[in-house]
């Protein structure tokens, strides 16, 4: 080696130059790819099917049936992106079930605290009761540094039994009508029925929920109008390098989908209450994971720990809150699960977890930490919903489907490396 | 496995006291060349010194010569009892009879004594393993190093000088010939050490070989029949037994001549930003041992001050105390900003009042790895580009692309991962990342280790640039002439204490090292 003694004359950074066309698609195609395989799922099964998949009562189904792995996953995210596990949210998911179920039915309250059966005050105790189970896990992962699996282990576990012992072993339910709402209703439509096709001999009725159609119309003309000036801006400041053959393509195919789902949905109730939920939640939680500081630093921490401590991050105090709302996501996602059932079982929300931490690591969260996307682990659950809901109605026995479910989430993961390796 | 040639033995008949020649050896990694054609030859039965400078290139002639670094990837003969070898790794040379203890204990801790003594080889028939014989062969050899400890007793319940006896007990239950010991004093106290270097004047006796690699050099000119001393990757000397003396052996260690290698300074310096008084620092497992013993210093506005000394001395400890108490327990002293105590609690709070520390571990402490330039620059100062929590994320684009251009991160865009950066890029966005949470006090520890010539010239531009804008710099180095090169005003510390502090215009790596081992033999004494 010689020896330079000279300092090296400055390089110009690179201006951004503009990607090909190809090099573009390349690096959307991995992100982009997963939604890709859940289409392909979802075509595979409506062959298979002999077109039930993709009927709107049979799709409304699907949003319905995986509402609460979905709203858990989010949270599960942020655990997982911290670095950490949560394996407590089924039980704890099936312990707010119960509470809420006692709190509504069970318990006969006397009468100047007859309120807290009110549904939605039964709701919000849920919920504030969810955070602290959380938060009391978080605590002892946060400041203990108790391995989060060993605490999630043992949470598993006392809430399991918790949820035994206070249905008293015993199925509770019908819930109130108003509290079913929250899993079984759809939105009043306050548009008006549209009638496409009017109900006469030999032809069946096609009739829109306006409302919904309305909805699922504003939403796509808002995100169109966002990324319209999302790129605007960054052309403004010189940082845009995605081609816009390619910009155009992405925002028509999401459009397309999503105007379609819309259509689906219109065609048979409309929008369903939790859809709704859930929409807000994931709008919230891509907010969150992009553009907040909170969401940035569990990235950092859970890329390393050390670093980011070192940095001025609290990375207990972060623990303990992402903790906290996984609690609360838990005792969300334990509601709908009862108010879908109708009624609170000591069995219910077993073995959700692993739905759950499935549906984020087949969205490709590291589980080293550090790395995983919100889109991912809802792609990720709907993933293994269309598997459940399509091995369904092809009649494939429970056993053959675990087996098939299993494989997924094994060659989901190993492509996932396999990628980042080749890369 | 080892390769004899049977046409060298000539050649190699008359050393017949030789037991290891190593003959040009020459060792590259990308993009440096760590040894460039080193000779050592090491008697039979001789106690024989390596010294020289951290960095110099003692750990890696003594990783080529154990098998570590296998034949092939480094060029040069290893001759060893009249034999041409070609290790390919520990075990084939461990075979020969030459075992290394290396710096950092590698004793498992959870083990007991006498299962780490036959750690990999293991007193087995048939995978069974023979307790009897294992606890008989560990007390034979616990013997022979003198120490008097039962067999099960688990590793992590002795203390340091202990578990440095058991690594040499584990050596000689392979019957070793010639054993190489890299700073096996570094983390001892005074007595063991004294106990050690008795055991190794034993072993001598019984014609064991020893190569010691150390620092201190009060203690190799005690045991050692012969030292060898290595600079920058060559030989420079072996200096017999009677030459020896500490006046000799600094001399050779440092005698670089300084190259051009460093920006020119024009210092303009103000008044005091920076001081630390009596800072007193415990170390977090032995929790009665006090690494850092009341420490005071203080840096100017504008001016760049260098801490001194070996690898041990407290330095990074001291920092990152510092820091947020990153580092230790029973943290005790003041730290004040312009005359006035300020609380460096915390991380946060010390990157508040304007207290940066960029780490001399970029990848263990400094940086996320699997994110991308973007994100790390601005890690340390959201709030920068951040209202109400929410990021903006076009103005912290402007910043990252900003302090890529300042610092020169050679890199396709901000969203390279930084963990495919080169080390001397990596260095920069660490700095990057410090400067956007734009400090008053910059603590660089280690800012141009393990990065090539280039890069290092760029970092200290930057580093004059920083106290041009009258930043108070406080950079710790291992490299002397680094430190000569760009501070204004020397520390040096050792063992926990300032022992030294001098203006660079008077400052000497033969001042430095003097008054590091002045303290050593103050401390032996």
């Amino acid at each position: 080696m010689t020896t330079e003694t000279a300092p090296q004359a400055a390089t110009p950074a690179e201006a951004a130059a503009p990607l090909s066309i190809w090099g573009a698609l390349q690096a959307n195609l991995r992100e982009y790819g997963l939604l890709l395989v859940l289409i392909l799922i979802m075509l595979f099964f409506q062959w298979t099917t002999g077109g039930v998949l993709f009927k709107p009562l049979n799709l409304t189904n699907i949003v319905l049936q995986n509402s609460y792995i979905i709203v858990m996953a989010l949270g599960m995210l942020l655990v997982i992106v911290a670095g950490h596990i949560d394996l407590s949210v089924g039980s704890v998911s099936g312990f707010i079930g119960a509470l809420a179920a006692m709190l509504m039915i069970g318990w006969k309250f006397p009468p100047e605290l007859a309120f807290l059966a009110n549904p939605i005050v039964a709701g919000l105790i849920c919920l504030v009761v969810g955070a602290a189970i959380g938060a009391a896990q978080g605590y002892l992962i946060a400041y203990y540094r108790i391995p989060s699996f060993i605490v999630t282990l043992a949470g598993m576990l006392i809430f399991k039994g918790l949820s035994l012992s206070i249905l008293a072993g015993q199925s509770v339910g019908p819930f109130p009508a108003e509290f079913q709402l929250l899993s079984a209703g759809f939105i009043p439509d306050f548009i008006g029925a549209i009638t496409l096709v009017p109900a006469s001999q030999g032809v069946q009725p096609l009739v829109l929920h306006g409302a919904t159609l309305a909805i699922g119309i504003v939403a796509v003309v808002g995100m169109i109008l966002l990324s319209i000036r999302t790129r605007a801006r960054r052309t403004a400041r010189g940082y845009e390098s995605e081609p816009f053959a390619l910009f155009a393509a992405k925002n028509i195919v999401i459009a397309a989908l999503v105007l379609f789902f819309t259509y689906m949905l219109a065609s048979y109730k409309g929008l369903p209450n939790v859809l709704v939920v859930m929409g807000i939640l994931i709008a919230g939680f891509v907010f969150l994971t992009k553009r907040l500081t909170f969401g940035r630093r569990i990235y950092a921490i859970g890329g390393n720990p050390k670093a980011a401590a070192l940095s001025g991050i609290k990375t207990e105090r972060l623990t303990f809150y992402i903790f906290a709302i996984m609690g609360a996501l838990a005792a969300l996602a334990g509601m709908i699960y009862a108010a879908r059932l109708n009624s609170a079982t000591p069995k219910a929300g077993q073995g959700l977890e692993l739905d759950v931490i499935a549906a984020v690591f087949i969205g490709g969260a590291s589980a080293l930490g550090g790395v995983g996307q919100v889109a991912g682990a809802v792609i990720g659950a709907f993933i293994m919903g269309v598997l459940n809901n399509g091995m369904s109605i092809m009649g494939i026995n429970i056993d053959l489907q675990q087996m098939i479910k299993g494989v997924v989430l094994l060659a989901a993961v190993f492509f996932d490396l396999y990628n980042k390796n080749k890369a | 496995m080892t390769d004899t040639i049977p046409e060298m033995r000539d050649t190699i008949l008359p050393m017949r006291d030789t037991i290891l020649q190593m003959r040009d050896i020459t060792k590259t990694f990308p993009g440096v060349k760590a040894l460039q054609n080193v000779n050592l030859d090491v008697k039979a039965g001789e106690i024989h010194a390596i010294v020289g400078e951290n960095g110099a290139g003692k750990s890696t002639l003594m990783k080529v010569l154990s098998g570590v670094y296998p034949h092939g990837s480094y060029e040069g003969q290893i001759i060893y009892n009249g034999e041409e070898c070609a290790f390919r790794s520990i075990r084939d040379s461990e075979h020969k009879g030459i075992v290394i203890i290396h710096q950092e204990l590698a004793l498992v801790p959870l083990l007991s004594i006498a299962e780490n003594i036959y750690l990999g080889n293991e007193r087995a028939k048939a995978g069974i393993v023979d307790w009897d014989e294992t606890r008989e062969g560990a007390r034979a050899v616990l013997r022979k190093v003198g120490l008097n400890e039962d067999p099960d007793t688990l590793v992590t319940n002795i203390g340091t000088g202990k578990q440095q006896l058991v690594e040499i007990a584990k050596a000689l239950s392979k019957e070793v010939k010639l054993l190489i010991l890299d700073e096996p004093t570094a983390s001892l106290s005074e007595k063991d050490s004294e106990a050690l270097l008795n055991l190794l004047l034993g072993f001598k006796a019984q014609g064991i070989s020893c190569i010691l690699i150390s620092h201190k050099l009060n203690e190799v000119s005690k045991v050692s029949d012969r030292i060898t001393v290595i600079r920058d990757g060559h030989t420079i000397e072996t200096l017999d037994k009677a030459d020896i003396t500490e006046d000799r052996i600094i001399t050779s260690m440092v005698g670089r001549p300084l190259e051009d290698r460093y920006p020119a300074r024009a210092p303009q310096i103000g008044e005091v930003v920076f001081e630390v008084k009596n800072w007193s620092v415990y170390h977090p497992q032995h929790r009665d041992r006090q690494v850092i013993k009341g420490i005071d210093l203080n840096v100017r506005k504008g001016e760049v001050v260098g801490i001194a000394g070996l690898m041990g001395s407290g330095r990074t400890e001291f920092a990152m105390s510092l820091f947020g108490k990153s580092y230790g327990v029973k943290v005790s002293g003041e730290v004040l900003l312009h005359g006035k105590k300020v609380d460096t609690s915390t991380v946060e709070k010390a990157v508040s009042h304007g207290i940066a520390y960029a780490t001399e571990d970029r990848k263990t402490f400094g940086l996320n790895l699997i994110d991308h330039i973007k994100h790390n620059t601005t890690l340390a100062n959201l709030w920068g580009v951040s209202r109400w929590g929410v990021i903006d994320d076009l103005a912290e684009l402007d910043v990252a692309n900003d302090y890529r251009k300042k610092t020169n991160i050679r890199s396709s865009s901000v969203y390279q991962t930084v963990g495919n950066l080169s080390g001397g890029n990596q260095q920069k966005v660490v700095l990057s990342k410090w400067l956007f949470a734009n400090p008053e006090v910059l603590i660089l520890d280690e800012p141009t280790r393990g990065i090539d010539v280039g890069a290092k010239y760029e970092i200290y531009s930057i580093i004059n640039q920083l106290a041009a804008q009258g930043k108070a710099i406080l950079v710790i180095s291992s490299e002397m002439p680094e430190l000569l090169g760009i501070t204004d005003r020397v520390y040096v510390m050792n063992e926990g204490r300032l022992v030294g502090e001098m203006p660079t215009a008077e400052a000497s790596q033969e001042k430095i090292m003097r008054a590091i081992v002045r303290a050593e033999g103050k401390v032996a004494s």
